[in-house]
């Protein structure tokens, strides 16, 4: 892929997106319901038009050459039926013969493990094996990239489980991989990048370890301490719930250092020593919080 | 892959699918057979007049009617409701995003439709052969009948495709389906015989739609009445009617 730049204005639903997915790597595209995920992904699919704003997709314009793209990409709607009275390798076989350079269906059951249901009518297989059959039949053209739109909603987490672990199989095989999802989660685990979109706008890029600074943001020191021992005097406490005290900080290592050099010298023991960093769920809700504000939100239709 | 295979393959699968669904296999298939069974051997070897001066057996007009009725439910009833669960659940949207032409998506279901219809033909006309001594179209009459067999399949076809426009999802499907095409089938003496005392009303109706043309032209070689090309350009012309409206307002989607 030769990246990918989009900035375009459909009021409300996206708002002047511009992205670069690299080749090769599992991009995800993180937001609240509504946000325009699945239009997003539904513009580089051809499914829509845009309004404005360049989108090449593999190095073609979706809106224009979607035939040719057809061939080399893959797509896993947000739900979408099969034929219920076919089996499992017919399903895959009927969809392989749609492509110029299919992969053989054997290894395609392997790589979504459905390997043992491969004669298995469609309508008996449980919600998660239908998702890797999704999965199946949108690796059935081999093709270059893959677009996942919410692979697991609406699933129990072992049916959760086995959708990612397909996921980052494909990884393997050097797919570029794009997937929606409004679970923090599943952006974490599966993703080598991630943006988060709300509200039709991109709010933060990045890498799921680093993302909007969050390694580098302030740690939340607590502990508790014994009846009748008071707190160090070393520094500002934050907060204090009865004997929990809590220290925010910026200088981790010499703060912690100084507190458990204290309470050695001291006897003291620090019950619950917890050192907390901002999850990806909290940078997510701050993120989102701010732009569907009902302030923003007003003026959705 | 090219064309031509792809296209037969399409067809392998619509096939398999539509055997082993219980409901299509029921209601396109074991239907006509069955209602040709219960009418004849409800209704016995009573006279019925066909055109003025000409009677035959009812066994014989059952044969012809539901052989009609046959190819009608294989391609109109059949492919409406098919495409409008398909098009509901995302079957239809998932193919948009494959590379298979839309054209060749369409026609599998069309020949399929055809295939179940010419079969359902054939059986009834055997049918007839056996236990009722009908007598089977040969020659010029087997020539005219084989035409208003493909124009009608196409026709009821390509007005299957058109009714998916106005059905707003698959509940709806059969109800709509049957509510077009059942009423329409009584007053064009598909399961009762029109006779010259039918109300004036009742024969333009059956003028206007094509389930009467149809039936005649199926007829004629069976219970020996005149084949009338007239009937074949009405049918015809709602073939293209169909076909128009489902260029215009056919959707992938589904409609939410």
């Amino acid at each position: 892929m030769r990246g990918l730049k989009k900035s375009y204005g459909r009021f409300a639903a996206l708002r002047g997106i511009s992205l670069d997915i690299r080749h090769g790597e599992i991009f995800a595209l993180l937001g609240p319901n509504g946000a325009g995920k699945t239009t997003f992904v539904e513009i580089l699919e051809g499914y829509r038009h845009r309004d404005a704003g360049e989108v090449w997709v593999l190095g073609v314009d979706p809106d224009h050459q979607s035939m040719a793209l057809k061939t080399r990409i893959g797509i896993v709607l947000q739900s979408s039926g099969m034929d219920r009275y076919l089996n499992v390798a017919e399903t895959v076989e009927m969809y392989s013969s749609y492509y110029p350079q299919p992969r053989p269906v054997d290894e395609i059951l392997e790589l979504v493990g459905l390997e043992t249901k491969r004669d298995e009518r469609v309508l008996r297989l449980s919600g998660g094996q239908q998702r890797r059959l999704d999965v199946a039949i949108a690796l059935a053209g081999n093709p270059e990239l893959l677009f996942l739109d919410e692979p697991t909603t609406g699933f129990d987490p072992s049916a959760r489980r086995e959708v990612w672990e397909v996921i980052k199989n494909l990884r393997g095989l050097g797919k570029t991989v794009v997937l929606t999802t409004h679970f923090m989660d599943e952006a974490q685990y599966l993703a080598d990048r991630l943006a988060i979109i709300a509200n039709g706008s991109i709010v933060a890029e990045g890498d799921p370890a680093t993302l909007a600074g969050r390694d580098r943001m302030v740690a939340t020191v607590r502990f508790s301490l014994p009846e009748g021992i008071a707190p160090p005097a070393l520094f500002e406490l934050s907060a204090q719930t009865g004997a929990t005290y809590e220290l925010r900080t910026a200088a981790l290592t010499r703060d912690l250092h100084e507190l458990t050099a204290w309470a050695l010298g001291a006897g003291v023991e620090l019950a619950d020593l917890r050192v907390d960093r901002p999850t990806l769920e909290d940078v997510y809700l701050e993120l989102t919080a701010e732009v569907t504000s009902p302030a923003s939100t007003a003026r959705e239709p | 892959m090219n064309t031509g295979s792809m296209l037969m393959n399409q067809v392998k699968y619509v096939n398999k699918a539509f055997w082993r669904n219980p409901a299509s296999a029921f209601f396109t298939f074991s239907f006509p057979l069955m209602f040709l069974v219960i009418f004849t051997s409800l209704l016995g070897h009573h006279n019925v007049q066909v055109s003025p001066g000409r009677t035959i057996d009812i066994s014989t007009y059952y044969v012809a009617s539901m052989a009609a009725y046959a190819v009608i439910t294989a391609c109109y009833n059949n492919i409406a409701i098919a495409l409008s669960i398909q098009r509901d659940s995302g079957v239809l949207k998932r193919t948009r995003g494959t590379p298979i032409p839309s054209a060749i998506y369409i026609l599998g279901r069309l020949i399929h439709a055809v295939f179940v219809g010419v079969v359902l033909v054939i059986i009834t006309a055997a049918y007839g052969r056996l236990f009722y001594h009908a007598s089977i179209p040969t020659g010029a009459p087997l020539l005219e009948f084989l035409v208003m067999l493909l124009v009608g399949t196409m026709a009821f076809c390509s007005l299957g495709f058109a009714i998916t426009c106005v059905i707003p999802n698959a509940d709806a499907a059969p109800a709509i389906v049957n509510a077009s095409i059942l009423p329409l089938l009584f007053l064009s003496g598909v399961f009762i015989p029109i006779t010259s005392t039918a109300p004036a009303w009742m024969v333009w109706i059956a003028r206007i739609f094509p389930v009467r043309h149809f039936t005649l032209g199926m007829d004629a070689g069976f219970v020996g009445t005149s084949f009338n090309w007239m009937d074949v350009v009405v049918v015809a012309a709602w073939a293209i009617g169909g076909f128009l409206v489902s260029y215009r307002y056919f959707t992938w989607e589904p409609k939410r």
